[in-house]
């Protein structure tokens, strides 16, 4: 089971952190939820500076922010 | 340098340009945008507060929410949303209005106020940080205003209508808004209303694609040791800068003045500068963005931000009701209390919010 963070409705810093917070784990894969475009861009950007690969779908202005290792 | 780093550069630089060159249009000095002063100006030429050098219902604010609110529907961004601790909002954005009004600027205006060369506003930017780093030790321990939920679908149109609203009493003038007179205080200083319009609009639009933010720049480097936003706020300061002192050549009048005493609509009050500053950044970090930002999200259709500008206005009229609101002579005994009681307000705010736990 993938880890799954469910930010929607947060707004930033919160989703970044909640994200930070999860990534201690170490896992190659997570999966990030957030409602609003600054949070995508913001967990976007923070999972590249921890050296993860993000895929987007959106469906009803959420998204589901895939990251990988 | 990344696609995201050099828009906000920009960004920002056009901003800094645009703050500048409103003075030389008419704007107060060192006030080619201050998001506190202009709501101040407003609140007082609905006649909320009777204070006559400050009454006039400033387009810049109008065209920030406008701007943003355009931008947002083109970029299929805008979204009613709500519901996150309304009213503590409400209250810190109250607390926001009486630090800034203290200090006598936003976090915006503090930026302009530097590229002028007032430095009374590095000690308001010393407390601002201290305020931000104080509201990061409770985003550290869990501090959250909980989730925000989709409203009715017009909620979040409401706002940008009211300024609607604002722009056209602005330029009929009924008998019942109040205009400082000429000569009268800063507010008597604009430029001509459709400039002003204009001006807001791109800055409004601009944050919004940017999300331009100076208590969040300064909360990302900490946090996160991410630069993005901040960069957004040191182009402004550059170009503002750079802007002033051609201003100042080409006009014969500086607009570069470096010291503290003498420094136009601000005190040398240094401690309460400081501490008023410290009161804002603190209550802009529990509300996730500075007065700036909140006008951008009340144009995105973010109801909770909508309630933060009525905080700011209605903080702004009992300013002035009750004599809070510094002067260039400097601050007051009711402010000073107004400014204590803020700083109680916030962290018993940010205390109830981060340590009493409650699903998310």
């Amino acid at each position: 089971m993938m880890k799954t963070v469910d930010a929607r409705g947060l707004s930033c810093p919160e989703p970044v952190l909640m994200a930070r917070e999860a990534l201690k784990s170490g896992d190659k894969q997570y999966i990030i939820l957030v409602d609003n475009m600054t949070s995508r861009e913001n967990v976007t950007r923070f999972a590249r500076s921890q050296g993860y690969t993000t895929t987007v779908t959106e469906k009803d202005g959420e998204f589901t922010l895939t990251l990988r290792k | 340098m990344n696609n995201e780093k050099t828009t906000i550069i920009a960004a920002g630089a056009v901003i800094g340009v645009i703050a500048s060159v409103l003075v030389l249009l008419g704007n107060p000095v060192n006030m080619g945008f201050c998001i506190a002063c202009f709501i101040r100006d407003t609140a007082g030429a609905l006649g909320l507060h009777r204070a006559a050098p400050v009454q006039y219902i400033r387009p810049e604010i109008i065209g920030i929410i406008l701007g943003s609110f355009c931008m947002a529907l083109l970029n299929k961004e805008f979204a009613s949303k709500g519901g996150s601790a309304p009213m503590t909002r409400f209250v810190l954005g109250f607390f926001v209005m009486v630090g800034c009004l203290m200090f006598l600027g936003c976090p915006f205006r503090m930026i302009v106020r530097l590229a002028g060369g007032d430095l009374n506003a590095v000690l308001g930017l010393v407390g601002f940080f201290g305020g931000v780093l104080t509201g990061v030790f409770f985003l550290n321990k869990g501090y959250s205003l909980k989730r925000t939920y989709r409203m009715a679908a017009w909620d979040g149109y409401v706002l940008p209508a009211v300024q609607v609203i604002f722009l056209i009493l602005l330029v009929a003038a009924p008998a019942f808004i109040f205009f400082t007179e000429p000569g009268g205080g800063p507010a008597a200083k604009h430029a001509f209303w459709l400039v002003s319009l204009a001006a807001g609009a791109v800055v409004g639009a601009l944050a919004q694609r940017t999300r331009l933010c100076m208590a969040g720049g300064l909360r990302d480097i900490v946090l996160f040791k991410d630069y993005k936003l901040i960069l957004g706020f040191v182009a402004v300061f550059g170009a503002a800068l750079v802007t002033n002192v051609i201003l100042g050549l080409a006009t014969g009048t500086p607009y570069v003045t470096f010291g503290f005493a003498g420094q136009p609509v601000a005190h040398v009050d240094g401690v309460w500068n400081l501490l008023g500053m410290y009161l804002v950044g603190f209550a802009a970090i529990l509300l996730g963005g500075c007065p700036l930002r909140q006008l951008v999200l009340s144009g995105e259709g973010n109801a909770d931000s909508q309630v933060t500008y009525l905080g700011l206005l209605v903080g702004a009229a009992f300013c002035h009701n009750f004599g809070l609101a510094s002067s260039g002579e400097g601050p007051t005994a009711n402010g000073k209390i107004g400014v204590v009681i803020g700083i109680c307000v916030c962290l018993a705010i940010a205390c109830l919010n981060t340590f009493k736990k409650g699903d998310k």
